[in-house]
């Protein structure tokens, strides 16, 4: 369990944080930058200090200004992930190692075997730091914080400055990590693919203020919440494969609103996936599109109207047989179709991500 | 060719270049890596001081320092008072005039070094179980590395080309504070030429490969 109260006020900042993290598992801080998401990372770590602050990690205090306690960074029992390459560039992959195992004191080769199996390095021991990819300089931080033995992994955006393929590069292996290690993390991110394919739990972050805090599947549905997140808003939909359509290479899904397509690889008949669809690729209609390019039309009835991050649009949310999508439209269509809350519309979904197979 | 007393300030310069060298490495390192951390107030005026000897006339720092360390001076009264003496044309009287000096050339290399390593590789350190002076010592240090080279190689070449403190605070006395630049005046001076070719020439050589062999050093820690 880990206990926190932070309260910040700088100049164009302000927070005031009060959680209650669970002691294991992924526990994901999403929100846009500027949430506080690193900022709450950053005081875990002790890398931040503020006055008042209180921080209890797995029965450790690591901060409670009330009694005078403060623990430096250096003898918390933490490891941390920084967002870009942060490994000592005077020293080889192994010096990166040796710095952790010279001080922890303990050589303990099966841990040190294990780290390095986890992270696919074995073969990198003897690189110097600066030829390395950005993936394998990540793989190789990562490691580098494992073998402090921390009592809790923090990790800020370690994806965040990779491309796209050394993303999917590095993903396995945190998800090893979550699966193998019974370590508790803390993982800043504002993807919510990475945060939909790792955390167990979520805390959803917006200027300095917790919207939400429980369970990932049940934080991410929680569509009111996501309102604050207007550039990517949208929501995340169950499904199950139900066939394959060969000649056109699509996958069709049976979510609970009706039957999706997306573009995929053929998958075996009942297995459990989640799509993603943005607010944005949703469009509305009155009447079923008989001439429309979209495949994905599903009946739905509006339950309520937001404004959006701009004047000119506003998000509405539909039921569509028991699956919540989220449209963003302009305000004039919104008034030429005269929606209202309870009027029945097709929801035309132009894309869907397939985020998690499983 | 070079006489016994050519010999002798050749010598003496070395030495004093070494001490000096070796006293600002220890004062520097510290005064440079508060220059590059600190937000205090006092940063602009303490960085002036160090740089004043890049714009003052050496003979303007010769004669304060004569002043201070002469017996009416607080360095005076001190040095007397702990039973040293006076510092003025004595060797440990140049060595603290040398330090002085070449101040800035060992300062403001090690504090860029140090402002270009930034907060990161310290944050690192100390997740990595580095208390504060482990990370000095093993991170900041090894990082700061060029910076030491440069601080080092300007303070030892600066020093050995310095002459109005020199003469100013340590007159020519030979073997004590007559060093290769005064003994190069001496020489003009007595109109001893071909003696004054060779100290010159000595001194152009040596400086010339010194800073040859900095830039090189510099310029392949870039294309690395």
């Amino acid at each position: 369990m880990i206990s926190l109260r932070f309260n910040v006020a700088r100049a164009g900042f302000a927070m005031d944080i009060a959680l209650e993290l669970p002691g294991k598992g992924v526990t994901a801080l999403f929100g846009h930058s500027g949430s506080g998401k690193t900022t709450i990372l950053r005081a875990i770590a002790g890398l931040e200090r503020h006055a008042g602050g209180y921080l209890v990690v797995n029965g450790a205090v690591w901060q409670d200004d009330a009694r005078g306690i403060w623990v430096p960074t250096h003898r918390r029992a933490l490891g941390y992930v920084f967002q870009e390459a942060s490994l000592f560039s005077h020293l080889s992959v192994r010096g990166n190692l040796d710095f952790v195992l010279k001080r922890t004191g303990r050589r303990d080769a099966a841990l040190f075997d294990h780290v390095l199996a986890l992270l696919g390095i074995a073969h990198l021991l003897n690189r110097r730091t600066p030829d390395l990819s950005g993936g394998e300089r990540q793989r190789v931080a990562i490691a580098r914080a494992l073998l402090t033995r921390p009592a809790i992994l923090l990790m800020d955006e370690p994806l965040a400055a990779l491309d796209g393929k050394r993303k999917d590069e590095v993903l396995p292996y945190l998800e090893r990590i979550h699966a193998e290690l019974d370590i508790p993390m803390v993982y800043v991110s504002h993807a919510i693919e990475e945060v939909a394919r790792l955390a167990d739990h979520v805390v959803l972050l917006e200027s300095g203020r917790v919207l939400a805090s429980g369970p990932a599947a049940t934080t991410l549905a929680r569509l009111d919440l996501s309102m604050g997140l207007a550039d990517d808003a949208g929501v995340l939909v169950e499904g199950r494969v139900t066939g394959f359509d060969a000649a056109y290479d699509l996958l069709q899904l049976a979510a609970a609103g009706g039957t999706i397509h997306v573009a995929h690889a053929a998958l075996a008949i009942g297995t459990k996936l989640q799509l993603r669809i943005l607010a944005r690729d949703v469009s509305l209609a009155l009447t079923r599109p008989q001439d429309s390019s979209v495949l994905n039309q599903l009946q739905a009835t509006v339950a309520a109207t937001w404004p959006a991050n701009t004047a000119a649009h506003v998000i509405v949310k539909l039921d569509a047989g028991g699956t919540s999508l989220l449209a963003r439209i302009t305000r004039r269509s919104y008034d030429q179709l005269e929606l209202e809350t309870g009027k029945p519309v097709w929801a035309q979904v132009k894309a869907a991500a397939l985020l998690s197979i499983g | 060719m070079l006489d016994a007393e050519d010999w002798g300030a050749i010598w003496l310069t070395l030495k004093l270049a070494t001490i000096v060298t070796i006293l600002l490495l220890l004062i520097g390192t510290p005064l440079a890596w508060w220059l590059a951390r600190t937000r205090s107030r006092l940063k602009s005026a303490i960085g002036a001081v160090v740089a004043l000897p890049l714009v003052l006339p050496p003979s303007v720092l010769g004669f304060y320092l004569l002043v201070t360390m002469g017996p009416h001076g607080p360095i005076g009264h001190l040095t007397e008072f702990l039973g040293i003496g006076l510092l003025p044309f004595t060797f440990p009287g140049l060595v603290v005039g040398s330090v002085v000096y070449s101040m800035p050339f060992v300062i403001q290399p090690l504090q860029n070094a140090f402002e270009a390593i930034g907060e990161r590789p310290l944050e690192v350190a100390a997740t990595l179980r580095a208390s504060p002076l482990d990370t000095f010592f093993h991170v900041v240090l090894p990082l700061a590395r060029p910076g030491f080279i440069t601080g080092a190689t300007l303070g030892f070449a600066h020093t050995i080309g310095e002459f109005g403190v020199v003469l100013m605070i340590g007159g020519s006395v030979p073997k004590l504070t007559r060093v290769v630049s005064v003994q190069i005046y001496s020489h003009v001076e007595a109109l001893e030429y071909a003696q004054a070719h060779w100290l010159a020439g000595g001194m152009l050589v040596t400086s010339f490969i010194a800073l040859l062999l900095l830039y090189t050093f510099n310029a392949g820690k870039v294309t690395r």
